[in-house]
């Protein structure tokens, strides 16, 4: 089959020998170590907790949630006491309020749990309550929650359900390790969402360094008509979701709108198991698969977490980091957008994909230089942007400047600062600006909207 | 306490910087002032060596005047300073070329903020400072006598010939081979296209300017014509065409960026390079017509912004009540 994919784009080298071929082992935390849970692990509003210190919990117990729609509930994945509830730093750098249980060590699983249903006998509305109880959200970075993204406005058909496989990030591996060793849940997963949409087909979507994958998914695939697999170009942001959506429907995502306006729905793999757990196995969120990989650790590999895990823990719990040549950085995710740590005293959360120990090699930062107006940041940008004149619109402080030249549709995917041979730092400088500004744009129409309030107010008074 | 490195995304560059593409620049010209020391023989050298020496001497000198990191290492002045010598006749005397990179480097280039911020090209603005100052020892051309010891008598260009309506002795061949008079390093038409094609490969460059530059001279100078004299093929491998097209007009800080600007750049230095050949006072156009659209980068640029993924329908603006 042709391989497709999107215009322009990056190949940087994809590191990827280190843990690929390391099946997924799975990491049980230690008994009386203290797991986080961030009330905020999602977009959208955060969680309240449900439990009080003192309190005992047990696996797949729910200990936050919220009643707002746009929010996703927090479960223990383990059993102990909850021993305080205070600010703990999660990967992109915010500190939350969190839950901190100690572990017992029994792993005391709490009533109900474990109760898989068949969803060819369950109603949608059954299968999106489910899915919203069982706390699951975007794994493959966003964590936009899943019971929204699955259910669009009536007005927005959705035809193609993607299941966005590229793992186009350098390095990860997890999603791939999935692909190779539970094709079938994944394709249970699609089964569960395609029946919420009957009308749409869906398409596995994984790029062509991934052979073995491609190969374990069509076989898993083989038999269900409206199930496919499309093999995509390796190139970088191939997994951005409206890129994978471009490349498979030829559709364009317009400016700020979301997916659903293309008649797409696209989620991450570990997402997909995640539905399939919750559906067909009665177990709500609690683990998931994280690439620890670099040069600077003993044992880069594919672990399956318990979610809450300090990556202290984590590091500790595979063999430690490489004495001979230790980390001078650590990445939350992929080296083209995961954020950096300060420390290894971060909870892992639901979107926690990747922890990258990079060396003092790996980690080097070159020299910025002038820019010498090459275009290479505007023959690469899959916006079609141009990234060096945004960079100078940041620099200058040139807010207005920035939006009308649309730097608030950069995706923040790092391939002008990847390519620019002066070294620029592009993508930073646009995200700064993207930030200042969005909060701006956000204020202006809260302003806006308080304005027309007060007005129908004042006019409904005259009245 | 931690000490681990915070930064920005990516964490992941390419090995791509502005010394590794400045080295291809000059790999790209080899072939060129190879061929023009052969025909040119000792004074050119000599031009090529004072030149690029001048060049870097005078980006360093400024750099430290003023107290600014020093990056000669960049590469930047050798390559203007290789290129400006290419423009110049063999026959420049010594202090020619030191002139030329003083303004070159230092007007052209550093006082507009360096590599990157000039709006022209600092080699053919320093080639222009030294035709206006210099205007007879900078259109003396010598025959292509090489290292054979014999004189080096004056000759004329054979785009001066066509210019009177008259066919060069020169033959096709020796055009393209570069075996006539002319600058340095633009007679050999074949050496210039080896290294375009260099630069194209390694994505130093893109083909659209020097393909499109090159087509819009043939296409036009097929169309006009000159007194009597119609041979297009002839003239593509005359003057600096080749020369100015794959190195001149493709320097990055004075071209536009955008692909679609890069095509408006290209037609307007092909048609202000013939209108200037044929119709001009000058035989020559390749440098004045790039000068010219360089100025006019900036305006090109603002008119040919990529559209953008997911753009919006341009909405029209609602006229003010």
């Amino acid at each position: 089959m042709q391989a497709l994919t999107f215009k322009r784009g990056v190949h940087p080298p994809d590191g990827k020998a280190l843990s690929a071929e390391k099946p997924i082992q799975v990491i049980l935390p230690k008994e009386n170590s203290e797991l986080f849970y961030p009330m905020s692990q999602h977009i959208g509003a955060p969680c309240e907790p449900l439990v009080a210190v003192g309190d005992h919990v047990k696996v797949g117990q729910k200990i936050a949630e919220s009643p707002a729609f746009m929010s996703s509930p927090i479960f223990a994945s383990v059993s102990g006491e909850v021993v305080d509830i205070r600010p703990m730093l999660v990967p992109g750098g915010a500190t939350v309020k969190s839950i901190v249980v100690k572990n017992d060590g029994k792993m005391e699983e709490i009533e109900g749990l474990n109760q898989g249903r068949d969803y060819t006998t369950m109603s949608n509305e059954e299968i999106l309550a489910a899915i919203k109880d069982a706390g699951v959200v975007g794994l493959g970075g966003a964590g936009f929650p899943t019971h929204v993204k699955l259910n669009p406005p009536k007005d927005t058909p959705i035809d193609h359900i993607l299941i966005n496989a590229a793992e186009c990030e350098p390095y990860l591996t997890c999603d791939y390790r999935l692909m190779v060793e539970e094709p079938e849940r994944i394709v249970k997963g699609l089964q569960i969402m395609l029946k919420l949409h009957p009308g749409a087909k869906g398409v596995i979507g994984i790029e062509m360094n991934k052979p073995k994958a491609i190969e374990s998914m069509t076989k898993a695939c083989e038999g269900i008509d409206n199930i496919s697999v499309q093999p995509l170009v390796t190139k970088f942001p191939q997994g951005s979701e409206k890129h994978l959506i471009y490349a498979i429907t030829k559709r364009e995502v317009k400016s700020g709108a979301l997916p659903a306006s293309a008649g797409c729905i696209v989620d991450n793999v570990d997402t997909v198991v995640a539905i399939e757990r919750a559906i067909c196995k009665g177990r709500p969120l609690m683990r998931r698969i994280v690439t620890v990989s670099g040069n600077g650790i003993k044992n880069p590999g594919n672990y399956k977490i318990r979610i809450g895990m300090t990556l202290r823990d984590l590091i500790d719990a595979i063999g430690g980091f490489n004495e001979e040549n230790p980390p001078v950085k650590l990445i939350a995710g992929g080296p083209m957008m995961g954020p950096t740590l300060y420390t290894l005293d971060v909870a892992s959360v639901k979107t926690t994909s990747g922890l990258l120990c990079f060396t003092k090699e790996e980690a080097y930062i070159p020299e910025e230089r002038n820019c010498i107006r090459c275009g290479k940041c505007v023959d690469h940008c899959p916006m079609g942007l141009m990234p060096f004149m945004l960079n100078a619109l940041s620099l200058k402080g040139d807010g207005e400047g920035f939006v009308k030249h649309h730097g608030l549709d950069c995706i923040e995917c790092g391939s002008c600062s990847f390519e620019c041979p002066a070294k620029r730092q592009l993508a930073q400088s646009i995200r700064a600006t993207k930030k200042i500004e969005a909060g701006k744009k956000a204020a202006a129409a809260a302003a806006a909207r308080a304005k027309a309030e007060a007005e129908a107010k004042a006019k409904a008074e005259k009245n | 306490m931690s000490n681990f490195v915070v930064s920005g995304t990516p964490h992941v560059r390419s090995k791509e910087s502005i010394q590794s593409i400045m080295r291809d620049v000059i790999i790209a010209l080899i072939p060129a002032t190879a061929v023009g020391i052969y025909y040119f023989g000792i004074p050119a050298l000599i031009t090529i060596v004072v030149s690029i020496v001048s060049s870097v001497f005078f980006e360093w000198l400024y750099q430290k005047a003023m107290k600014k990191p020093v990056t000669v290492s960049d590469l930047s002045a050798v390559v203007t300073g290789l290129l400006l010598a290419m423009n110049m006749p063999a026959s420049s005397p010594i202090w020619m070329p030191i002139v030329g990179s003083a303004f070159a480097i230092i007007f052209a280039k550093q006082l507009f903020g360096g590599l990157g911020q000039n709006f022209i090209n600092p080699a053919l603005a320093g080639r222009a400072f030294l035709v206006a100052s210099y205007p007879t020892e900078m259109t003396t051309w010598t025959a292509p006598v090489g290292f054979s010891g014999a004189d080096a008598v004056a000759v004329a260009t054979p785009l001066a010939s066509l210019k009177t309506g008259v066919m060069p002795d020169a033959t096709l061949l020796d055009v393209f081979i570069g075996n006539v008079g002319g600058c340095i390093g633009e007679t050999c038409a074949i050496a210039l296209i080896i290294g375009g094609i260099y630069l194209i490969a390694k994505h130093v460059i893109s083909w659209k300017i020097p393909v499109i530059y090159i087509a819009t001279v043939f296409i036009l100078t097929a169309a006009i014509g000159r007194k009597g004299l119609r041979v297009p093929v002839y003239e593509l491998f005359t003057g600096g065409l080749m020369l100015g097209a794959f190195f001149m007009a493709t320097d990055y800080a004075s071209s536009p960026v955008t692909p679609k600007g890069q095509v408006i750049f290209a037609i307007g230095c092909g048609l202000i390079t013939t209108l200037i050949r044929i119709f001009g006072g000058y035989p020559e156009g390749v440098s004045y017509s790039i000068l010219i659209m360089n100025l006019a980068v900036p305006l090109i640029e603002r008119f040919t912004e990529p559209k953008i993924f997911g753009a919006l329908p341009k909405v029209k603006e609602a006229k003010k009540a």
